[in-house]
């Protein structure tokens, strides 16, 4: 349905699906770093330079580690996120699902010097823009992506209803999205629930007052219940 | 076929197991200790794998999208635990720097041969020219900097070692800042079909070779040669080293040979960063050097120049003989 996933192949013979943060997600969470950043220099720096040049040399040390090593230290040891990237729910990890490692955060990240040629990301924009995972160079060459966090999936329960019949057999498509709906029905308001049940009307074949309830019941039965 | 309830109630308890068995693996230490874990460490794989067939059953026989994202989440969950690499960076480190570095150097030697080219070519051809052609130098460097150069190591000028340990400092910081960086952008420069890695290579052996060529024309070698022996072998080395490391980047691009040019980038790329690693620690080793051993005036010139010396032999030897073994 969407192609903002990635399949990744597991040795199990399964399908794992990541789904892909695009553009403007991980802008917000550069944006972040970056003031983070900043912020701390300023007061690092504010503090330092009560040392004299002593302290201005601590100082340049340290915006040297911010700005080359922080990024990868963080994408290793925290997680795959950056604090911006946490804050996003954004993570990286390598292209077959595995957590990224020194190698692969060290290259993406050195190689953000080339992605931000010739002014604010624009080769990284290009980039990924023209594949379909949304790599900027830095991602093609150390083999990484950048994709969203699942929340921990808590159980949703098909609401109770008489299971009924869809009037005509469905594909996979349309099976699961009336199960779909199905899960979501509880977190819609009532008109909108109603607004794409009338969708469904040619499988349900109901009055539009009665779509909702007539879809639950078709979930309810597509579900397994007798 | 199953009903999805029935599904559900049959396996949900395994299902359960394994998760509260992945929070409390990757929960902190303190609470890890805290929880027993739910379930046996022999028992882990065999459960990874039912959950794996669950999550294809669920799929294919089209249960609801909210089952499967939650088996499927599981599954990214326990595959990048099971899979992910496991950090042991201590004696990783360790090996890295007695072994793998020197190999990777010697496995890699065609690229470094051309950034030695790349960058030691201009830096002798400037040097040497500058001994017949001294105004060359003018063409090569602005005004301000041959002075502040001359300044810098003029004999009669120096009143050497007196730079205190807080303006050290503040030159440590200035050459880590700087000269990584500059090391960085080198390795970086590749991916633009390695232009940008040819670029500032040659650019930085014409302007060291212009400024050693000058003031050895102008009689200063002796302070200059005292000043920059102890560090150039970790410097020189270390920029050649990231060179190289930014050639492989390039030369994937533009020949990747039978592979496409985002899997031959990512080959060479991963076969690079052994040389990055070297490079950036000899820089930065080299940073140390340039900040704390080479302004002391103390150190009468030959002793700098043995320490050179023996710096330069040191990394030759390592990076020639270090992590050899017979084959097995």
């Amino acid at each position: 349905m969407l192609d903002t996933t990635r399949a990744v192949p597991t040795p199990e013979g399964i399908e794992l699906v990541l789904r892909l943060a695009g553009p403007v997600p991980r802008a917000l969470a550069w944006l972040i770093d970056t003031m983070l950043r900043l912020a701390v220099l300023l007061v690092a720096g504010w503090l330092l330079a009560m040392l004299g040049r002593f302290g201005w040399g601590v100082l340049l040390i340290l915006a040297f580690l911010l700005e080359w090593l922080a990024p990868a230290a963080f994408e290793v040891w925290a997680d795959g996120s950056t604090p911006g990237k946490k804050s996003l729910g954004l993570m990286v990890l390598h292209d077959d699902g595995t957590p990224v490692g020194w190698a692969a955060a060290l290259v993406r990240n050195l190689l953000r010097a080339i992605d931000f040629l010739p002014v604010g990301y624009g080769f990284g924009l290009v980039a990924a823009s023209i594949n379909r995972d949304f790599k900027r160079l830095g991602d093609i060459a150390a083999g990484t992506v950048v994709v969203y966090r699942d929340p921990a999936q808590r159980p949703v329960p098909i609401p109770a209803a008489a299971p009924v019949p869809p009037l005509r057999p469905l594909s996979l498509e349309e099976h699961r999205a009336v199960l779909d709906f199905a899960e979501r029905a509880a977190t819609l308001t009532p008109q909108r629930a109603q607004e794409i049940a009338e969708l469904a009307s040619p499988i349900t074949g109901v009055s539009p007052q009665r779509a909702t309830q007539r879809l639950l019941e078709v979930a309810s039965f597509l579900s397994g219940r007798k | 076929m199953m009903p999805q309830e029935t599904f559900e109630a049959r396996h949900g308890s395994q299902w359960l197991e394994f998760e509260q068995w992945l929070d409390a693996m990757t929960a902190s230490r303190t609470k890890r200790s805290a929880a027993a874990p739910a379930l046996a460490e022999a028992a882990v794989a065999h459960r990874y794998r039912c959950l794996c067939q669950h999550l294809a059953l669920a799929r294919e026989r089209r249960y609801s999208p909210g089952l499967v994202a939650r088996l499927n989440g599981l599954v990214i969950r326990g595959h990048q635990f099971l899979y992910g690499a496991h950090l042991d960076t201590g004696p990783a480190l360790v090996r890295f720097f007695a072994r793998d570095l020197a190999r990777a150097v010697r496995t890699q030697w065609r690229p470094i041969a051309w950034a030695c080219a790349l960058f030691f070519g201009p830096l002798i051809v400037v040097a040497m020219a500058m001994q017949q052609y001294p105004d060359l130098v003018h063409m090569l460097m602005p005004a301000e900097q041959i002075a502040a150069y001359e300044q810098m190591y003029d004999p009669a000028q120096r009143r050497a070692g007196e730079r205190g340990a807080q303006v050290d400092s503040y030159m440590l910081g200035h050459y880590i800042w700087n000269n990584v960086r500059i090391g960085f952008q080198t390795f970086a420069g590749g991916m633009l079909f390695g232009i940008g890695t040819v670029f500032f290579l040659t650019v930085n052996g014409v302007l060291i070779g212009a400024s050693a060529g000058h003031l050895i024309e102008i009689g200063f070698a002796r302070t200059f040669f005292g000043f920059v022996s102890g560090h150039s072998a970790l410097e020189l080395g270390g920029i050649v080293l990231m060179g190289a490391a930014g050639l492989m980047l390039g030369g994937a691009l533009i020949a990747p040979g039978r592979l496409t040019r985002a899997s031959a980038l990512r080959l060479r790329a991963k076969a690079a960063v052994p040389l990055v690693y070297g490079a950036g620690a000899m820089l930065t080793a080299a940073a140390f050097v340039e900040a704390f051993w080479s302004p002391l005036g103390v150190v009468p010139a030959p002793i700098k120049y043995a320490a050179g010396a023996v710096l330069w032999t040191l990394v030759l030897l390592y990076f020639i003989f270090a992590g050899r073994t017979r084959a097995p």
